[in-house]
C-alpha cells in the first residue's frame, strides 16, 4: 500500500526541472533562433543581390558560355551553354577520380602488403613511403609534379620518345590511338560474350563443386574465354582496326591520345597520396585477422596461398571495406584541387562560371549537390559490397 | 651408503651454449631478413638496384650538386640558360629559400613589426611545451592560460591597432604564421564545436538531432575547398549591405566548420565505446545532463578518441594549404607565389627547391603530430582498450 502510495504522488518537482518539458523547450528556442538566423540570411541575400542586380534561378544554364575548356570528354566550344560547361566539369572530375581510385587501389595493397612482408628491405621502404606522403599535404604534391617535374619537360620540338611511338614533353603524353572501323563491334560483342560465359562457368562449376567436390579450372577458362573470344572475333571481322600514331611537327603533335600534363599531375599526386592511406588499411585489415586463422588452415591442409585466398583476404577485406569507402570519397573530394593547377573539373569550371555571372548561390548549390550525389552514389556501391562481404552468421 | 649413493643434483645453472653460428651475426642477419627464400632474394635484389640507382641521384640533387649561395637566378642557371654552370647541370636552389626564407614565415608582415609574430611564437611554444609534457605540473592553469588567454594575447600582437602596436592588416599575412593561426584557431573552435554537435547527434531531442545530423553529413559531404570558396564568396551575401569580412576571417569560418564536423564523428565514435553502465551509473548518482557528460563520459571518451582527434588535427594542418586557392597565402601559397610570380628566381630548378622545403616543414610538423599522438595513446591506455 505504501508502496503504490509513493508511486502515484503527483510530482513534486518544479516545471523547469522536468527534463521532458526542459527539452520541448529548448528545442522550440533553437528552433526560432534558427528560423530567425535563416530569415536574417535570406533577407541580407535578397537585399545583396538586388544591389547587385544578379536574378536568381537556374536560368542562366543556357545562356553561351564563351570560354574554352582543353579537357574534355564531350563535344564542347566556347558557344556551348553553361550547363554543357559544368556537364564536362562533372565527367572530368568523374576522370581523374576514377583513374585515382584504381591506381591508389593497386599501389596502397602492394605497399600495405610490402609493410607486412619478411623482407627487411621491402618492409622498410615501404614504410618510408607511407610515413612520407601521409604528412605532405596532397596539394603540395599535386603543384610539385605540375610545377617542379612536368613543367621540366623538353617542349614539343624535343620531345622526348618512347617506345610504342608514344611521346613525353611538356605539353602531356601522347600515345597511340586505335581507329576503330566497322566490324569492330563485333570484338566488343565477343568480349562481353566472354565476360558473360565466364560468369555463368563460374556460377556452374561452384554448384558442381559444392555437389560433387569435384573442381573445375575456372580461372584458365575465363581467360581463355575473355581474351580468345574477341581475339577470335578480331581476326573474324578482318582486323577493323587502324593505329593514329601521334606525328610530331615542329610547332605541335598531331594525332594519337593526348593526355595533358594538369591531369597527370593531379592523376598522380591523388593516387600516391590516397595510396599511403590505403596501405596502412590494408596493413591493419591483414593484421586484424587473428594467427588462429592462420595456423587453423595450415592445420586443414590447405597451403598458404590457398590459405591467404580462403580465409585470410575475406575476413581482412571485412575489415578494410569501411575505411576504404572513406578513402574514395576523400580521393574524390580532393580532386578537386584540380582548381590550383588549372585542370578543368566541377570545381574549376564552376569558379570560372560563377565569376561571369555572379550566380554565387546557384554554383555552389550545384557544387555540393554533385559532390554529396557522388559522394552517396560510392556509399552505396561499398555499402553493398561491405554487406556481400559481411560476416553471415548462421 | 652414502659412497654409493648414485644420486647427483646439480647445484649451479649449466651455461648457456652460444647460439649456432648460423643463427647469429650479419650474415644470419642477412640470410632472415633479405635472402629468406629465392623470391625474397629476387625482390631484395631489385630494391637494392632500385636504391643504388636513385639514393645518389637524391642526394646528389639536393646537396653534393646543390647551388648554397647566391644573390639571383644567374646563380643557379646553366651556361645555356645564360649562368655559369655547366650544360645539363641539375641541383637544388637553396639560395632561393635562404633568400626568401622571411616571406616564407611572415609573408608580406613589416619588417619592423615582426618581432611581434615572433614573440606570438615563442609564447605559444612556452604555453604548449609544458601542456604537452605529461609530467610538467599546472595542467589546468597552464590549458586555460593556452586556450582562453593566448588567443587574446595573440591576436592584440598580431593585428595590433592599440598598446601603441600599428595595426597591420591581415592581407599582409602569409607564410608559415598564417598556416599555423589557421591550425591553431580551427583547433580551438573545432574542438568544442564538435564536441556539442556529437552530443546533439546523440540526443533524445528529435530537432536537435536532425540539425546536427544536417549539418555533420553536408559539410562532410563536400571538399574543404566548397566550404572555403561558400565562406569566401557567400558569407558576403549573408550580411547586412556595407558589412565586410575579413577575408582571413572568412577562411577561419569555413576551416573551423569542417573541422568540427569531422571532430564531431570522431567524437561520437568515442561516446559509443562508453558502455552503457557508465550513462547509468551517473544517472543513478542524480547526476544532471552537463554534470553526466562532463565528468564522467567525456574524460572517458576523449581519452579512448584521442588519436582520432589527433588524425582530425593532422588533416586541418595539411587543409590549411587549400587556403591558396581563395588567393591568400599560407606557407604553400607564399612558396608558389614566388616560385610563378617572380622573376628574380624564375630558373627550371626552383620550383622543385621551393616545394621540397616546404614539404619538408609540413612533414616535420605532421610526422612530429602523429608521433605524439602515438606515445599518448600507449600511455593513456588504460587497459579498456577492447
Amino acid at each position: 500500500m505504501a508502496q503504490e502510495a509513493i508511486h502515484d504522488a503527483p510530482a513534486r518537482a518544479s516545471l523547469i526541472y522536468d527534463p521532458k518539458v526542459r527539452g520541448i523547450v529548448f528545442q522550440v528556442v533553437l528552433v526560432a533562433l534558427l528560423v530567425m538566423g535563416v530569415w536574417w540570411i535570406v533577407d541580407n541575400t535578397i537585399e545583396n543581390l538586388r544591389r547587385s542586380n544578379i536574378s536568381t534561378g537556374f536560368a542562366f544554364l543556357r545562356g553561351r558560355a564563351g570560354f574554352d575548356i582543353s579537357d574534355r570528354l564531350i563535344e564542347y566550344s566556347s558557344d556551348s551553354s553553361y550547363g554543357r560547361a559544368l556537364l564536362v566539369g562533372v565527367l572530368n572530375t568523374a576522370a581523374v577520380a576514377a583513374a585515382g581510385i584504381v591506381t591508389a587501389t593497386i599501389l596502397g595493397f602492394l605497399v600495405g602488403v610490402g609493410r607486412l612482408s619478411n623482407n627487411w628491405l621491402i618492409r622498410k621502404l615501404a614504410t618510408f613511403y607511407v610515413e612520407l606522403f601521409r604528412n605532405i599535404p596532397p596539394l603540395l604534391v599535386i603543384l610539385f609534379w605540375y610545377q617542379g617535374v612536368l613543367a621540366l619537360l623538353p617542349n614539343v620540338r624535343d620531345s622526348l620518345s618512347l617506345p610504342l611511338g608514344s611521346y613525353l614533353n611538356n605539353r602531356g603524353f601522347y600515345f597511340p590511338r586505335f581507329v576503330w572501323e566497322p566490324g569492330a563491334g563485333l570484338v566488343l560483342a565477343g568480349f562481353i560474350a566472354g565476360i558473360v560465359l565466364s560468369w555463368y562457368v563460374a556460377r556452374r562449376a561452384k554448384a558442381r563443386q559444392m555437389a560433387t567436390g569435384q573442381q573445375f579450372p575456372v580461372l584458365l577458362t575465363s581467360l581463355l574465354l575473355i581474351i580468345g573470344l574477341p581475339l577470335l572475333a578480331f581476326l573474324l571481322a578482318g582486323l577493323p582496326v587502324s593505329i593514329d600514331y601521334p606525328q610530331k611537327g615542329t610547332f605541335n603533335l598531331t594525332g594519337g591520345t593526348n593526355v595533358k600534363p594538369e591531369f597527370l599531375s593531379l592523376y598522380l599526386a591523388l593516387s600516391f597520396y590516397t595510396a599511403a592511406f590505403i596501405a596502412e588499411i590494408v596493413r591493419a585489415g591483414i593484421m586484424g585477422v587473428p594467427k588462429g586463422q592462420t595456423e587453423a588452415y595450415s592445420a586443414l591442409g590447405l597451403r598458404s596461398n590457398l590459405g591467404l585466398r580462403l580465409v585470410v583476404i575475406p575476413q581482412a577485406m571485412r575489415i578494410i571495406i569501411p575505411p576504404l569507402t572513406s578513402q574514395y570519397l576523400n580521393l574524390t573530394k580532393n580532386s578537386s584541387l584540380a582548381v590550383a593547377i588549372g585542370y578543368p573539373d566541377l570545381y574549376a569550371i564552376g569558379g570560372t562560371v560563377l565569376n561571369q555571372t555572379g550566380q554565387a548561390i546557384e554554383v555552389v548549390v550545384i557544387f555540393m549537390v554533385v559532390y554529396l550525389g557522388i559522394s552517396i552514389v560510392t556509399s552505396l556501391f561499398m555499402n553493398w559490397f561491405n554487406t556481400k562481404m559481411a560476416l553471415k552468421e548462421r | 651408503m652414502d659412497e654409493h649413493d648414485m644420486s647427483w643434483v646439480r647445484t649451479e645453472m649449466a651455461l648457456a651454449e652460444t647460439a649456432p653460428r648460423s643463427q647469429v651475426g650479419a650474415g644470419a642477419w642477412l640470410r632472415k631478413n633479405l635472402f629468406a627464400t629465392p623470391v625474397d632474394a629476387a625482390f631484395s635484389l631489385l630494391a637494392l638496384l632500385a636504391l643504388a640507382w636513385a639514393v645518389p641521384q637524391i642526394l646528389n640533387w639536393l646537396f653534393f650538386d646543390a647551388i648554397w649561395t647566391g644573390a639571383d637566378r644567374t646563380a643557379c642557371l646553366t651556361t645555356e640558360q645564360g649562368g655559369q654552370l655547366p650544360a645539363g647541370w641539375s641541383g637544388a636552389c637553396w639560395p632561393f629559400v635562404s633568400g626568401r626564407f622571411g616571406q616564407f614565415m611572415f609573408g608580406r608582415y613589416p619588417l619592423d613589426e615582426r618581432w611581434r609574430v615572433i614573440l606570438t611564437g615563442i609564447l605559444f611554444i612556452a604555453l604548449l611545451a609544458p601542456l604537452l609534457i605529461p609530467r610538467a605540473p599546472y595542467k589546468g592553469l597552464n590549458a586555460i592560460l593556452f586556450f582562453g588567454v593566448f588567443p587574446f594575447v595573440a591576436f592584440f600582437l598580431l593585428v595590433g591597432g592599440g598598446f601603441g602596436l600599428r595595426y597591420v592588416e591581415t592581407p599582409l599575412w602569409g607564410g608559415l604564421m598564417v598556416t599555423l593561426v589557421i591550425s591553431y584557431v580551427g583547433i580551438i573552435v573545432s574542438l568544442p564545436l564538435g564536441i556539442l554537435l556529437a552530443l546533439g547527434r546523440r540526443s533524445k531531442m528529435p530537432i536537435v538531432k536532425l540539425l546536427s545530423v544536417i549539418f555533420i553529413e553536408a559539410v562532410r559531404g563536400v571538399p574543404l575547398v566548397t566550404v572555403l570558396f561558400m565562406a569566401s564568396f557567400m558569407l558576403p551575401l549573408f550580411v547586412p549591405p556595407g558589412m565586410s569580412f575579413d577575408k582571413l576571417l572568412r577562411a577561419l569560418i569555413g576551416v573551423a566548420l569542417f573541422a568540427s564536423a569531422y571532430m564531431a564523428e570522431v567524437v561520437r565514435g568515442g561516446l559509443q565505446a562508453i558502455p552503457k553502465g557508465q550513462y547509468e551509473g551517473a544517472d543513478s548518482l542524480g547526476l544532471g545532463y552537463w554534470q553526466k557528460m562532463g565528468f564522467i563520459i567525456m574524460p572517458q571518451a576523449l581519452r579512448l578518441v584521442i588519436p582520432g582527434i589527433v588524425n582530425t588535427f593532422i588533416g586541418m594542418f595539411k587543409d590549411t594549404t587549400l587556403v591558396l586557392i581563395i588567393s591568400m597565402f599560407d606557407l604553400l601559397g607564399v612558396v608558389k607565389q614566388n616560385i610563378s610570380g617572380d622573376p628574380t628566381w624564375a630558373t627550371p630548378q626552383t620550383a622543385k627547391t621551393g616545394y621540397i622545403f616546404a614539404a619538408a616543414i609540413f612533414w616535420v610538423f605532421c610526422f612530429g603530430m602523429s608521433r605524439y599522438s602515438q606515445y599518448m595513446e600507449r600511455r593513456l591506455d588504460t587497459g579498456h582498450k577492447r
